[in-house]
């Protein structure tokens, strides 16, 4: 009879590469309670060391606040511009000669454009009374002995003229009329404005990148001298036969609570910018009369902020734990 | 259990610091490593807890090659080896039961399970009631009994000692080694490193002698 004798092949080593010990449920607990473990071990040793947490955190926390912060700032001045877009309005500004009677006759004729939407006369009075109010020279203006302002016929043409060279036509006509002295779109500014905001986002953006970059090493150098306090933990765990993961998760999730911690601050700098803001803001919108309303960080944003933070913490430390644990060898 | 066979160890610019040394510890016997400082005592225990690698010879534990281990398996080889240090290794910032539990909770089990092996083997080594210390206010004595405590309390089929009473007295050293011989009567295979020749010669066990990396006698 031929035996046939069977060579072992590449075979796997038998050593166990699972969680050993105790039955399945028992398995999933003490998972569960390695992760609670390095959770709240993680933050216990953050409370611990109270004042370079507070340091580092802090730091942390202006550098995310400064992005986000103008990321909000942007997005506020957006909601205006966009509010401006929505009027394509035109503003008559009429000869000094032209008496309020006859600015009202010619705003009636006005209206019987079929183009027009709304026509709305501003006299000297008004027009002074708005400017004494939101110049800040008020008083000088009462010097004067006559109102050198004229008076101004804001026209808001239907929105379905959408087309740009009926609005140009439109200014044209406006501007031949003997009673104007000068007309303008507000289109023209508002479309400077959006370039300007565009050029604006873009610079956020990208200042956002290098502070989150800054953010990541920052993370990254405290996981280092944290790995580097707890030279002698790792080199013991490692000697018992710890996984690398075992070793890794209490820095990452230290990584977490940096990162976390430091998104929680920055949105209370945020905020509270935000509000010092709010009031001078809101008087200057009022210039525009549009219902515009300082706009703080949402739900999303705010969760976007938290994540965001939270995960460059976690990736922070997770490069250092990636390249400097494997120096770490026990002797 | 433990078998070299004709393993050499050259570090770069050191030379030759084991040189084909072959021997093999069946399951439950006790061995002394003895020899001189640098014979190689500490490099040969450092190729049993997979610290370093051989360079020629094969290191066979319990039938598996240690040098064909892929990195992540060696967590799980360590796990089956109990080791003791000369300065007892110990998490200061941890309680006595915190030190003892910490191979228990590296392997995932769950909270009971490491509670009771924890009070069994801070029992075994005559430690109980001191869970709630920390090592610091222990003397040199009960330390290594924790470290010991830590060593056995994952009950692996091996248990390897640096040294673990080159820091104490004459009479504690006995009481050490005495514990020792308590695992081995249970089917532990132990291996010490000694150069405590007094010491090893009153115990009745085999010696393995190291000189200038060649094992002299065994």
């Amino acid at each position: 009879m031929k035996q046939v004798n069977k060579k072992p092949g590449k075979q796997e080593p038998r050593w166990q590469t699972k969680i050993s010990g105790g039955n399945f449920v028992d398995k999933f607990h003490a998972y569960r309670n390695l992760h609670a473990h390095a959770l709240f071990s993680s933050l216990g040793r953050l409370v611990a060391s109270r004042f370079s947490s507070a340091m580092t955190i802090t730091v942390l926390a202006i550098a995310i606040s400064l992005a986000s912060g103008f990321y909000i700032l942007v997005a506020n001045l957006q909601q205006l511009a966009g509010n401006l877009e929505a009027s394509n309005q035109i503003s008559l500004f009429l000869k000094d000669e032209i008496s309020e009677a006859r600015a009202n006759k010619f705003a009636n004729t006005i209206r019987q454009n079929p183009d027009i939407q709304d026509v709305k006369v501003i006299t000297k009075e008004q027009a002074l009374a708005e400017f004494q109010t939101y110049s800040g020279f008020g008083d000088a203006v009462k010097a004067l002995e006559k109102n050198p302002l004229p008076v101004v016929i804001q026209v808001l043409p239907k929105n379905s003229l959408k087309n740009e060279l009926v609005l140009e036509t439109l200014l044209d006509d406006f501007k031949r009329s003997t009673e104007v002295d000068f007309a303008q779109m507000d289109m023209q500014w508002v479309k400077r404005l959006q370039s300007i905001m565009d050029v604006a986002r873009c610079g956020v953006t990208i200042l956002s990148l290098l502070l989150g970059a800054g953010v990541l090493f920052i993370t990254a150098n405290t996981i280092r001298l944290e790995l580097h306090n707890r030279r002698d933990e790792v080199v013991i765990a490692k000697l018992v036969g710890a996984t690398n993961s075992f070793i890794h998760r209490p820095f990452l999730y230290g990584g977490f609570w940096i990162g976390f911690f430091s998104g929680v601050a920055a949105w209370f700098i945020v905020t509270t910018i935000m509000l010092i803001l709010k009031q001078p803001i809101e008087r200057l919108s009022g210039l525009y009369d549009d219902g515009f309303h300082v706009l703080f960080l949402g739900f999303t944003e705010t969760l976007a902020l938290l994540v965001i933070s939270s995960v460059l913490g976690v990736v922070g430390s997770w490069i250092v734990l990636h390249f400097q644990l494997r120096q770490l060898k026990p002797e | 259990m433990l078998k070299f066979d004709n393993v050499s160890m050259r570090y770069p610019g050191a030379g030759d610091v084991l040189r084909n040394v072959s021997f093999h510890l069946e399951r439950g016997e006790m061995a002394f490593l003895t020899g001189h400082s640098g014979a190689g005592k500490s490099t040969l225990l450092k190729l049993i807890a997979v610290i370093e690698r051989c360079t020629r010879g094969r290191v066979l534990l319990d039938g598996e090659n240690l040098n064909q281990a892929k990195d992540r398996q060696v967590p799980y080889i360590r796990r089956k080896v109990g080791l003791i240090f000369q300065d007892y290794k110990l998490l200061q910032d941890r309680t006595v039961f915190d030190n003892v539990a910490l191979p228990l909770v590296i392997a995932g089990y769950g909270h009971h399970e490491v509670s009771r092996r924890v009070r069994a083997s801070l029992d075994k080594v005559g430690l109980l009631g001191k869970e709630k210390k920390y090592p610091l206010v222990l003397s040199g004595g009960e330390q290594q009994r924790v470290g010991i405590a830590r060593a056995v309390v994952n009950k692996p089929p091996l248990i390897v000692a640096d040294e673990p009473t080159g820091n104490l007295d004459p009479e504690l050293s006995a009481e050490i080694m005495h514990l020792f011989e308590q695992f081995q009567q249970v089917g532990v295979t132990i291996l010490i490193a000694s150069h405590d020749i007094s010491l090893i010669a009153q115990m009745n066990h085999r010696i393995l002698k190291l000189d200038h990396g060649q094992l002299v006698a065994s």
